[in-house]
């Protein structure tokens, strides 16, 4: 019968995803996504090729409300997947508990990247405000990286001055006195500090600032993880309006999900991601120092509080930023 | 009104004879000119001023007052100046240099000035800061001579010349080229000096498409982004130029102050060339009298 073939035929027809993330996700997504691929062939027979865009994740929320067709978000920021939800209604408003870990399959913290040798004897926060170092991280007003940057300064300077806000202020006022260029993103940052040799310390994710050094490796960099941190999340979620359009939710959820298998866990590893599966946690236990990790929600509130103290316009960043 | 250097035929060929048409149909033609012209350039525009109009006049005046978006501005139009008047002096040179000497490689050179046309502006950017940097070619002898070019506002000047360039000597390179040397000649005979030649005799003449070349030069270079921001530092107050700010707005999604930064370019540009136009045309019409 023609129609029962029809309909047996229906999941071999290939299927396309695309997945918008942040800048320097780029080669991590390259490696995950034919290993999925491959699984879900084998498991429902169909060939599924996703695609990958990359940018800062504002401007990929940006992109998406304004139309860009993508099946699954994996940002390095809460609000950039909020905003799809509070602009759009383009994600579905309980997004974060659909996934375990609050839709964040992994993990990182802002760390540091200093010279060979690290001639400046960069160890924690606190020298970063001294007179003689120079810092290099991206402009927080376009770079989700460097907002987390932003935070874990300011609550590293809160938790040291017994939560004295003026105080933590200053701190990153003097911090952002440190810093002689803001590029818009983090691989522009990167750039700056390792082409162009200007700033002692680089602050980006853990992962990225491994990543450099493994990069780099006849330039000798070496990584300091600051004894307390900032947790920053890499939440992800399907785009509920576009799968149901495109008929892709199955997949789509399928493709997230394998963030948190042991398979999926173990490429985030290996490219320095922090993950929760506990035997993946076991095996790379070396690779990650261990670190003090404060959450934004202990110490801010949560995020659509952060986002008006802080990053709105007028807020506190405008503050210590512009008066530097 | 005509394109820049139309009106500059020789004077025996002033008065136009009625152009026969050689499309058919001014009508569809027109209307198709008008209707391409509406929704490419036109409506878009329309659609930018109305999302500004969203915050109303208080609105727009506190996005536009801020001391930030006003050093931003203040950076902006210095830097654009600075690489104008830099693009006139070289421009017109090389305009000089193509139309008037016969050299090897002059097709090449003639190519190269379209460049920076060609050329994604960011790619530009990086080239440049690459070049200027501390660790670059031109850097490591500027920067012990104390001289800081990236990240300084003689960086965005120098990314606003490179991509602005080519729009003055492609003006006034056609009008050189019409030039009759005769009269400079006459000039020759008559005693004159070269230098006199050129400020009462040539520089008369090529005026209308410089003016123009140069004023189209600081539009272009008002509204570049691409290659300021790999090499401006993007320091606020310091070296943040307006299109990075609108750009920053957009980040905080926050449209209607980007239209609002926007809106104030846009205004400029279109002054900036409606003058230009303007007393282009009243230059050409005392011309024209005169001759």
């Amino acid at each position: 019968m023609p129609a029962a073939q029809a309909q047996d035929a229906k999941p071999a027809q290939p299927v396309e995803l695309l997945n918008a993330s942040y800048d320097v996700a780029r080669e991590l997504f390259a490696a995950i996504n034919p290993v999925f691929a491959a699984e879900w062939q084998a498991k429902n027979g169909q060939k599924v090729e996703i695609k990958q865009s990359h940018a800062g994740t504002s401007a990929q929320a940006r992109a998406i409300l304004e139309g860009l067709q993508a099946d699954v978000v994996t940002f390095n920021q809460v609000t950039d997947v909020q905003i799809l939800h509070d602009r759009g209604n383009l994600v579905a408003a309980d997004w974060q508990k659909r996934l375990p870990n609050s839709a964040s399959p992994f993990y990182s913290l802002p760390a540091f990247l200093v010279r060979k040798g690290n001639p400046k004897g960069i160890k924690d926060w606190s020298d970063l405000i001294r007179s003689d170092v120079k810092v290099i991280f991206p402009n927080p007003k376009t770079s989700g990286n460097a907002r987390y940057t932003y935070l874990a300064a300011y609550a590293y300077a809160l938790e040291k001055n017994g939560g004295d806000q003026a105080k933590a202020q200053d701190f990153v006022r003097q911090l952002f006195a440190n810093v002689p260029v803001f590029d818009t993103g983090g691989r522009g940052a990167t750039t700056t500090f390792v082409e162009r040799n200007l700033g002692d310390v680089l602050i980006t994710f853990e992962s990225e600032v491994n990543g450099i050094r493994r990069e780099y490796g006849d330039k000798g960099f070496e990584v300091i993880v600051p004894p307390v941190s900032l947790l920053a999340e890499f939440p992800v979620s399907v785009v509920d309006k576009v799968v149901d359009r495109k008929g892709t939710r199955a997949v789509a959820t399928a493709y997230l999900e394998f963030l948190y298998t042991d398979k999926g866990q173990e490429i985030l590893a290996g490219f320095f991601n922090r993950v929760h599966a506990p035997a993946v946690v076991a095996k790379y236990k070396g690779q990650f120092p261990e670190v003090r990790l404060v959450k934004v929600e202990d110490v801010f509130g949560d995020w659509a509080k952060v986002q008006k103290e802080h990053f709105a316009s007028g807020g506190i960043l405008d503050k210590v930023f512009v008066n530097r | 009104m005509g394109s820049h250097g139309q009106g500059l035929t020789p004077p025996h060929s002033a008065k136009p004879v009625k152009a026969r048409r050689v499309l058919p149909g001014f009508g569809i033609t027109m209307g198709l000119t008008l209707t391409y012209l509406g929704i490419i350039v036109l409506l878009p525009l329309a659609a930018l001023i109305l999302k500004s109009a969203e915050i109303g006049i208080d609105g727009f005046w506190q996005v536009l007052s801020s001391p930030r978006v006003l050093a931003s501005f203040q950076l902006t139009f210095t830097a654009a100046l600075i690489a104008t008047l830099i693009n006139a002096a070289y421009g017109l040179l090389m305009a000089w240099i193509l139309v008037r000497y016969d050299f090897p490689g002059k097709r090449f050179v003639d190519a190269l000035v379209d460049l920076p046309f060609a050329l994604p502006t960011a790619v530009a950017g990086v080239a440049l800061t690459t070049l200027f940097a501390g660790t670059g070619w031109y850097g490591q002898w500027l920067e012990p001579a104390g001289i800081q070019v990236v990240y300084t506002i003689t960086g965005v000047a120098i990314a606003m010349a490179f991509t602005s360039v080519p729009f003055v000597i492609r003006t006034v390179q056609p009008v050189l080229e019409t030039l009759d040397s005769q009269i400079e000649e006459a000039s020759v005979t008559l005693g004159a000096y070269p230098f006199t030649i050129f400020r009462r005799v040539i520089l008369p003449m090529i005026a209308p498409a410089y003016l123009t070349g140069c004023a189209l030069a600081f539009a272009r270079s008002l509204g570049e982004f691409g290659a300021v921001i790999f090499i401006a530092g993007n320091l606020p107050f310091k070296t943040e130029i307006a299109a990075l700010l609108i750009f920053i707005r957009l980040e905080e999604f926050d449209y209607p102050a980007a239209s609002a930064i926007a809106a104030v370019l846009l205004a400029l540009a279109f002054i900036i060339l409606f003058a230009t136009n303007a007393l282009q045309a009243r230059w050409l019409r005392r011309r024209e009298a005169s001759s």
